[in-house]
């Protein structure tokens, strides 16, 4: 489970924005110097990362919305939370 | 701008450097302000600045760097922000910690600052105030992170290093992590504007630069857990430039504070480049039409040995004006890639670096 709990509630820090971008044709994660390009799958994590849902709910809500695996959904937003708090961007 | 992951996959302009004013209480020998400074008379006013960033973000922006000198000495820097923020742009404040108390930086953080970011000089109070040329700025700056920190803002701390202090990088890493910080970038000075005039006295040996850069990476995964740490080294001791500004004209623009649009902060010591006004001219026309921008787009105007090298689209020749700096022609490679012709320039300047009086700017 890479040391990340599923009852954290992972939060975007305050400087770090998710945006559509017309330019960019789709989301874009804005932060300090930095941007990265989101995909809608992405999107759809982070936006419900609020600091309110936990990391399981979070899993269980999208599961239930693509009607998708739960192991597999939980590894891929894992794997983007993972990113972002290494880069400092997410808080768990 | 880094643009970190995949930059192949953005696409247009996507941050302005809004260079609100030249006026500065600090006087950094390292300075990436023009060594002629415009002055406060020839300033844009709130609203013009307020139209730069709707073009901004109409032309695809995303993020705004407001910065100078120093952007507190605007008195309208809140509404400037406000501006910014409402054109959907993300702003982040460049600022030497001069000028902003808590209430100012209230009203800043009211009107949609995402990000401070604050310079610091070094991690020994006498010595940065030296470099800074202003006594007791060591300790505003510490007082106003910990009140960036305090409201919740994010701060990066930008440590601008050189042969005075590149001693102490691992130091300064630990005081950005002390006062709070989640980012901090070590950032070599470059050699423009007038850290060009000072680069005798700026420019480490090359030792200097071989010790600092394995003790950076280890103090950067010793806290990797609290702090990200962006680090550039001079681009005099590498073996490949830079990809200036991800491009001559390709992703980023700058706006002096008398609203003439640069390609970069250095474009105007490129000779005969022919620079276009906010005052006249709309940024879209600006960024599509305007000689200087079109001057060093694409790889047309390249020579050899850039032309034919594998590298050409992902460093785009380096930088324009440092080729012009140190070979003498803004169509050159640029002279710190080792295939330069011209590349004993650079060593014959790094092996002369030595002890010299800064000059401080006005």
């Amino acid at each position: 489970m890479t040391g990340m709990s599923l009852d954290a509630k992972p939060k975007l820090l305050r400087g770090v924005r998710l945006t559509q971008s017309e330019a960019q044709g789709g989301w874009v994660l804005l932060a300090p110097e930095k941007i990265f390009k989101i995909d809608a799958i992405g999107a759809e994590i982070l936006q419900r990362c609020d600091g309110e849902k936990s990391l399981a709910g979070i899993v269980a809500e999208l599961a239930s919305a693509y009607n998708a695996p739960v192991e597999q959904v939980r590894t891929d937003v894992i794997a983007l939370l993972k990113t972002l708090k290494e880069k400092q961007l997410l808080d768990l | 701008m880094t643009v970190i992951g995949h930059p192949a996959i953005l696409s247009g302009p996507i941050g302005i450097l809004a260079e609100l004013t030249h006026r500065c209480p600090l006087a950094c020998p390292y300075c990436s302000n023009p060594l002629a400074l415009e002055g406060r008379e020839t300033e844009l006013d709130t609203q013009t600045w307020a139209r730069v960033f709707r073009e901004a973000g109409a032309l695809g922006v995303l993020q705004a760097h407001l910065s100078g000198g120093e952007p507190a000495a605007r008195r309208d820097l809140a509404e400037i922000t406000k501006a910014a923020n409402e054109a959907g742009i993300y702003t982040n404040l460049i600022t030497s910690g001069i000028g902003i108390n808590r209430d100012r930086l209230k009203s800043l953080a009211d009107a949609g600052l995402d990000h401070v970011q604050i310079s610091i000089q070094d991690s020994e109070a006498a010595s940065a105030d030296r470099i800074a040329g202003y006594q007791g700025a060591f300790r505003r700056k510490q007082e106003l992170a910990a009140e960036v920190v305090g409201s919740g803002l994010m701060l990066t701390v930008n440590m601008v290093v050189h042969r005075a202090n590149i001693e102490r990088a691992p130091a300064m890493v630990e005081l950005a992590v002390s006062l709070g910080a989640r980012r901090v970038e070590i950032a070599h000075v470059q050699y423009y504007g007038w850290a060009l005039k000072n680069r005798a006295a700026l420019m480490p040996a090359r030792e200097q630069v071989e010790r600092a850069v394995p003790l950076v990476e280890e103090i950067a995964r010793r806290h990797k857990d609290r702090i990200v740490i962006d680090a550039v080294f001079p681009d005099y001791f590498a073996r490949y430039p830079k990809a200036c500004v991800g491009g001559w004209g390709r992703r980023s623009l700058n706006v002096t504070p008398s609203g003439k649009v640069l390609p970069c902060h250095a474009a105007e010591t490129i000779p005969d480049l022919e620079f276009w006004s906010v005052r006249e001219r709309s940024l879209e026309e600006i960024w599509n039409k305007s000689p200087a921008f079109q001057a060093f787009r694409g790889t047309d105007w390249m020579q050899e040995p850039c032309r034919s090298c594998a590298r050409r689209d992902r460093d785009f020749g380096g930088c324009r004006c440092q080729a012009f700096a140190l070979a003498g022609d803004a169509r050159a490679a640029d002279p710190v890639c080792h295939l330069s012709p011209h590349h004993d320039v650079v060593d014959r300047i790094t092996a002369s670096a030595g002890e010299a009086e800064y000059v401080y700017r006005g």
